[in-house]
This record gives C-alpha cells, sequence and structure tokens, in this order.
C-alpha cells in the first residue's frame, strides 16, 4: 500500500526508513561484515544476560505480591522510566534543534504537525524498542520461572515509552517558553542527565543517611521504609501491578500513558514547527569573551593543554554528556562525609575504592576522545612545526589534569580517614585512567567534537575494552584495598584486556 | 614576477602519491621565493594532494619535497616553521574567540607574546574583524571564519603560504580583502601557492600558473606562455585573443586527446 503523500503515514515510512538505516549505520559503521558481528555479539549478550538474569532474579518470580515487592519492583520500574524520560529528552531537543532534513520539510506545503507527530511516535517506539534487549531477559526468566502473569512487563515497556515521550515533549516545550529557545536546548540536556541518575542517586544517599550502606535495596527493605508506604491496594502500585501481570492495572497504565501520548501530540505538535523555526533562526553565537588581559607566553605544549581545558569549560553540551559520569560520584562523597562523622567507616570505605577507580576510567576515556579524535582543526595541529609525539603528549596531558584535578580533593579526603584506601584509589584511578586515554589513542580517528555522542561508532572494540578495562581496575582495587593477594587475579584479567586492545588496535603511524 | 636569479621557496621533484589510484603522479614543480603560484586543474587532478603533502599532512610515496632548502621529508617540523596551511574549510575553533585563537596559534608556531599580539591586532584591522575580535567564532560568516583562519596562518609571517580553494564560498568583499592580503605578503617578499577554480582570480594574480592533470604537470608558466603552448585558440576553436578558461580547457583537452 502506498500511502498519500504528505500524510502521517507516509511520513512515519520515510522516518523509520531513515532511523532503520541510521541504526544500522550506527552498528555496522557502514561495513557489512561488521553488522554480522555486532548482530552476533549481541544474540550473545543477550542469551547471557538470560543467565545473568536467572542468578539475580530467578527466585523472585514466584513472590507472592506483597507491600515489599511493590516497592522493589516501582523502584525498578520508576528507575528504567526516568532512564527513559532522559533518553527521551535528548530525542526532543535533537528534534527541535538538529536541521538536517526539516529546512526541506518546512519549507514544503505539507502539514509541518504530521511530521512532528510522527517523530514524538517514533521518539517512543525507539525508547520502547531500545529498552526490549536489556529487559528482556529478565522478563523471559520471570514467564519461565512465574507463568505467563509476567508477560504483562513487555506491554508495561511500551506504556513506560509512551508516557516518557509524554513527559520529556511537555518538558522541552515549557523549558522553551520559559528559559527561551536560546538556553533550552543546554538546560534540558543537563535536566536529561540529572533526571537519568537522580532516582539512583537519590536512593544510595538516602541509604547511606539512613543505614550507612551504598545499597540501594537497604532502604527499600528498611521496615521504616515499608511503614511509610501506601497499603497495597493503593494506585502508587499499579505500574507495579502491570509488571506483576495484573491485567486490570496493566490496562489502566497503558491506557493512560497511550492516552498522555496522544494529548501531547494534539497540543504541541501543531506548535513544534513554530519552535523548530526560531530555534533555527537563533544567532548560534555572539558570546563576547571580554578580556584585558595579554597574550601569555607558553610553550607549545601549554598553548594545545590551555586549549583543550578551554573548548571543554565553554562547551555546556560536552559537559552535560560527561556530567552523568559526575553525578555518580555522589553517594560516594556523601559516604565519604559520613565516615568522618563516625570515625569508624575504613570497611564502608571498600566500596569508595571501585566506584572512584571506575568513574575516573570512564571520565578519562571520553575526555581522551574529545581530545585526541574530536579534533576541529586537525589540519592546523598537524601543519604546526611541533612533532606529532609531542601533541599526543600535551593532549594527554590535559585529560590526565582534568582527572586529577575531579579526583584528587576525594583521595585526599579519603586520606584522612584511611591512608591505605586512599593509595589503593590513588594507584586504580591513575591505572584506569591511563589505560581508557591509551585505548582511545590506539583507536583514534579523525571527528569533530560535536559527534562526541556517538563517539562509539567508530570502534565498537574501544568502547568495549575501555568499559571492561575500567571494571577490572576497579575490581582489582577494590579487592587490593581489603589487602587481598587475590587483586593479582582482576589485575591480570584488566592487563590482558589492555594488552589485547593494544594488539587488536589499527597502527598509527605517526603515533 | 621574480628574476629566474631568485631563491627558490618551493622544489618538488618526483612526487608520487596513490590512493586507490595515482593521485600525483611523478609530479615536478618549483616555486621561487616572493612568486604568486597558482596551480590549476580540473576535479580530482591532484592539486589539493600534492598542497597537502608539502604542508606535511600527507607523506608521499616517492619523490622529494624542498622548502627554501630544507628537506621537508627529513625535518618536517624545520619546514613547518616556514609554512601556513588553509583549506577551504576553515580550521578554527568555534569555541574560541579569533584573538584566543590567533593567541594559540602563535602559542604553537613559538612567536613571542607581545609580536604576536601586536600582529594578531593587525591582522585582525586588515581583515575587518576588529570588532569581532572578542566574539567566539561560532556565530561567524563562511567569509568570517575564513579571513580568521588566514590571519592565523599570517601571524607567524610564514615565508611560504599554501592555499587550498581559500575563496571558495566567500563574497565579493571578503573575497577581495584577502586577495589584498596575499598580494601585500607577496610584495614584501613571501610565497604564495594557491588552487583555485576561479580562473579570473589565477588571471588577475598569479606570476606564473601551472595546470595539473592526472597527478601530471601538464603546462607551466605565465598566462601568455599558457596560451602559445595551448596553440592561443579561443573557446571556438580558432585563434584569437583566448581567456584563461579557453587555455585551461584546451591544455586539458590535449592530454585527453592524445589519451
Amino acid at each position: 500500500m502506498i500511502a498519500q503523500p504528505g500524510t502521517a503515514v507516509w511520513f512515519a515510512r520515510h522516518e523509520w526508513r531513515l532511523a532503520w538505516r541510521d541504526w544500522i549505520g550506527m552498528m555496522s559503521g557502514g561495513k557489512r561484515k561488521r553488522l554480522h558481528r555486532v548482530i552476533a555479539a549481541v544474540a550473545l549478550f543477550v542469551v547471557f544476560m538470560h543467565f545473568v538474569a536467572y542468578w539475580m532474579i530467578g527466585r523472585f518470580a514466584g513472590t507472592a505480591p506483597d507491600q515489599a515487592t511493590f516497592a522493589a519492583v516501582t523502584a525498578s520500574v520508576l528507575m528504567s522510566w526516568l532512564l527513559m524520560v532522559s533518553q527521551a529528552m535528548e530525542s526532543t531537543t535533537r528534534a527541535l534543534y538538529a536541521r538536517s532534513d526539516l529546512d526541506l520539510i518546512l519549507a514544503s506545503p505539507v502539514a509541518a504537525e504530521n511530521v512532528f507527530a510522527v517523530r514524538i511516535v517514533t521518539v517512543a517506539a525507539s525508547l520502547a524498542l531500545m529498552a526490549l534487549p536489556l529487559a528482556a531477559p529478565f522478563i523471559d526468566i520471570l514467564i519461565a520461572r512465574g507463568g505467563w502473569r509476567w508477560l504483562g512487563a513487555y506491554a508495561l515497556i511500551v506504556a513506560m515509552g509512551a508516557a516518557a515521550t509524554a513527559l520529556a515533549v511537555a518538558l522541552s516545550v515549557v523549558l522553551f517558553r520559559v528559559v527561551g529557545p536560546k538556553r533550552t536546548r543546554f538546560v534540558a540536556q543537563v535536566l536529561a542527565a540529572v533526571i537519568g541518575a537522580a532516582f539512583v542517586i537519590g536512593l544510595q544517599v538516602a541509604a547511606i543517611l539512613s543505614s550507612g550502606s551504598i545499597s540501594r535495596t537497604s532502604l527499600l527493605q528498611s521496615q521504616t521504609f515499608l511503614a511509610r508506604l501506601p497499603d497495597a491496594a493503593s494506585l502508587a502500585w499499579w505500574p507495579a501491578r502491570a509488571a506483576l501481570g495484573d491485567l486490570t492495572a496493566l490496562a489502566g497504565v497503558l491506557a493512560l500513558s497511550l492516552a498522555l501520548l496522544l494529548a501531547t501530540i494534539v497540543l504541541v505538535a501543531p506548535r513544534f514547527g513554530e519552535y523548530a523555526i526560531v530555534a533555527s533562526g537563533l544567532q548560534a553565537g555572539v558570546v563576547v569573551q571580554r578580556r584585558a588581559r595579554s597574550f601569555h607566553r607558553r610553550t607549545q605544549q601549554q598553548a594545545l593543554r590551555v586549549k583543550e581545558w578551554m573548548l571543554l569549560w565553554r562547551d555546556p553540551w560536552l559537559v552535560s554528556q560527561t556530567l552523568m559520569q559526575m553525578l555518580y560520584l555522589i553517594p560516594p562523597a556523601v559516604l565519604l562525609w559520613r565516615s568522618f562523622d563516625d570515625g569508624h567507616g575504613a570497611y564502608q570505605l571498600l566500596v569508595l575504592v571501585p566506584v572512584l577507580v571506575m568513574a575516573a576510567g570512564q571520565l578519562a576515556g571520553g575526555l581522551a576522545w574529545l581530545a585526541i579524535s574530536g579534533e576541529d582543526a586537525p589540519d592546523l595541529v598537524a601543519s604546526a612545526p611541533i612533532p606529532p609525539r609531542f601533541v599526543v603528549r600535551a593532549k594527554i596531558e590535559a585529560v590526565l589534569g582534568l582527572v586529577a584535578a575531579v579526583f584528587a580533593p576525594l583521595v585526599v579526603a579519603l586520606a584522612f580517614v584511611s591512608p591505605w584506601h586512599a593509595l589503593i584509589t590513588g594507584l586504580g584511578i591513575v591505572v584506569a585512567a591511563t589505560a581508557a586515554t591509551s585505548i582511545q589513542l590506539w583507536f583514534r580517528t579523525q571527528a569533530k567534537r560535536s559527534q562526541f555522542r556517538r563517539r562509539q561508532v567508530s570502534s565498537r572494540l574501544a568502547t568495549f575494552a575501555e568499559a571492561f578495562s575500567s571494571i577490572g581496575w576497579a575490581a582489582t582495587a577494590a579487592v587490593a584495598a581489603a589487602s587481598l593477594p587475590l587483586a593479582i587475579v582482576p589485575g591480570v584479567l584488566a592487563f590482558l584486556v589492555v594488552a589485547g586492545t593494544w594488539l587488536m588496535s589499527p597502527r598509527q603511524p605517526h603515533a | 614576477m621574480q628574476p629566474a636569479s631568485a631563491p627558490l621557496a618551493l622544489e618538488l621533484a618526483g612526487l608520487v602519491k596513490r590512493f586507490d589510484r595515482p593521485a600525483v603522479d611523478g609530479l615536478d614543480l618549483s616555486v621561487r621565493a616572493g612568486e604568486f603560484y597558482a596551480l590549476l586543474g580540473p576535479n580530482g587532478a591532484g592539486k589539493t594532494t600534492t598542497l597537502r603533502m608539502i604542508a606535511g599532512l600527507l607523506r608521499p610515496d616517492a619523490g622529494s619535497i624542498r622548502v627554501a632548502d630544507i628537506d621537508a621529508l627529513a625535518d618536517p617540523v624545520a619546514a613547518k616553521r616556514l609554512m601556513a596551511w588553509i583549506s577551504d574549510e576553515p580550521m578554527i575553533y568555534d569555541k574560541l574567540t579569533p584573538l584566543e585563537y590567533l593567541e594559540f596559534v602563535s602559542g604553537l608556531w613559538g612567536v613571542t607574546p607581545a609580536l604576536a599580539e601586536m600582529r594578531a591586532r593587525d591582522l585582525l584591522g586588515w581583515l575587518d574583524l576588529t570588532a569581532n575580535a572578542h566574539e567566539r567564532c561560532e556565530g561567524f560568516s563562511k567569509g568570517m571564519r575564513q579571513k580568521v583562519a588566514l590571519a592565523g596562518a599570517l601571524i607567524h609571517e610564514p615565508r611560504l603560504i599554501i592555499l587550498d580553494e581559500p575563496l571558495t564560498g566567500l563574497d565579493a568583499g571578503s573575497a577581495r580583502q584577502v586577495k589584498n592580503v596575499l598580494r601585500e605578503r607577496v610584495r614584501c617578499g613571501g610565497t604564495v601557492i594557491m588552487t583555485t577554480h576561479i580562473l579570473e582570480v589565477a588571471e588577475r594574480m598569479a606570476d606564473r600558473i601551472g595546470v595539473i592533470g592526472r597527478g601530471k604537470l601538464i603546462a607551466e608558466g605565465t598566462l601568455e606562455e599558457l596560451r602559445l603552448q595551448a596553440g592561443g585558440k579561443n573557446a571556438a576553436g580558432s585563434v584569437g585573443a583566448a581567456t584563461l578558461e579557453d587555455t585551461f580547457l584546451a591544455l586539458l583537452a590535449e592530454p585527453a586527446e592524445a589519451a
């Protein structure tokens, strides 16, 4: 069936074809062979996750739905939903601000609301589709162990995607009106990062303050907390009931979510075109940097380092992208602060060590990509009278300097509580940050800084290696902090990950 | 036009670069100090590849590059000190202001701060960018960005300026400013080698013109010399007052016919 041009169905076909090709391109990097490998890897991952799911939640499948179960399921649903809202805000902002084909569509004699309605639905659909591979193993195990009632969890994902998109679109429009089109993009992206992390962090901070443990489940299982919750018949538990297979609750949640999405489309889609036109009319930047100072005397390496720091500092979008990682440092910081209070938190501090090491590795990886691969004037730097190895060295120094600036205060504070933990954490941070930076260096490519969000496209191997390396060094530091000789095992594994990555990396001619 | 006794600013001998096919195929080229040299050729002729090899951004598969008596392949850092490279896509940072950009570039080339600041203010004045000196480049038009890039290229007073299609996308006013600055550099003894598709620019500005096709130098000389090499034919194929466009097309047609 061929849809009438300009209709919502016609636009939907067009949008989904583009989305599909975009996704395939992102997965394969334009290489068919790589696509097969990615499909095989995803399949293996999904199978592996079924085992993980069985180990983690298999025993809960037959649990009778009581208040504690509702609380735990609601927390999981809420955490996932907030992550979806965060992702939806990213997508909605992009729909407003990314030009791509918008100029063509808005200049054509078709109803713009059709395309925006389709784009809003596409956001909701892509959220649900992205969540499915992650949630499916858990749901499958619950179905296998607890019966068909758990099938409702799949429908709940669709409802969550719809509700998350409705909220994200509404929030974006409110921001557009309240803070203005110029600031909406930045504020929305920061808000997206905060929303995505807020719930987990909030639970962890509450757990630390109430029980001195970083585990968020400790709060959810505490009697004091459970006593304050609404009774089992409350509407607040409907999402949890829906996930647990209560058909009435599922129908209610699904209907409400879809109604919210529909209302958002009807109310917002006709205005979205105007917003997009306003956004496109923005002067990209008449940002004036007033200064009276003169030029500084700097070596070539200093000039490069200062440039990197200045570019990062002035790019709120990049700051918001790294903010997510930094937000996860709040619970360890609170735990550290609480350890000062009671003075005997050495055992609890064990949990701090891997969190800090892992965060350092992740932060270093992101910054290293920006400094090494995300060079906006590669020809300028390459044509300067400075040997390439000095350029690379200056950029590495810029990255490690920033990592040091972020983590040094925490390590120093830790040293007052436990010098041993501080020593291990410091070493772990240095090794994890160096490993992540090295991986980015071996797999460096030439890209624009604005492509940061899609940096994993250039090399999936580097992305996974960076993550596994950080996890490996975090585990090594955690075991070493407990003074266990066993630390050599994760240490060797982490080293093998890094060494293997180096062997598989493309050789760089001017390294 | 520089006398034949002027020292060589650039000398290419047997330059070869292959990608899937030969992009530059045994190119010999000499440019004297103080000369404005325009390199013309159709798309894919090897112009940009040649310039990128001179600027040290690509390594040739064979041949040699000498920049004012320095072997640029043996000592690229020394050669880069004397050169500046500008492409058709301005190489600037959106989040820096023109002054900050010039401070960064002068840092890379090791220009002393006081001298760099003085030159920066002069260059921004010549290029009509003084009013925008403290604005971030992210809101600049293509012409303004190209002028910032040009100021960056000139801040260290290079002896050899290499430009790849520097006037693409510029309005008439910006193009004139860029041309004036380049003329001034040549008048002061600098050497300019530039590719362009705007034949009028080559005709008016260049002391000598090289025509490149399929990676080889097909013809070289002043406009008059090129006309003679092409047989002085105009667009209609008859002998007459041929424009550079007629000459250029006639020169390119000859090797194709020979092939």
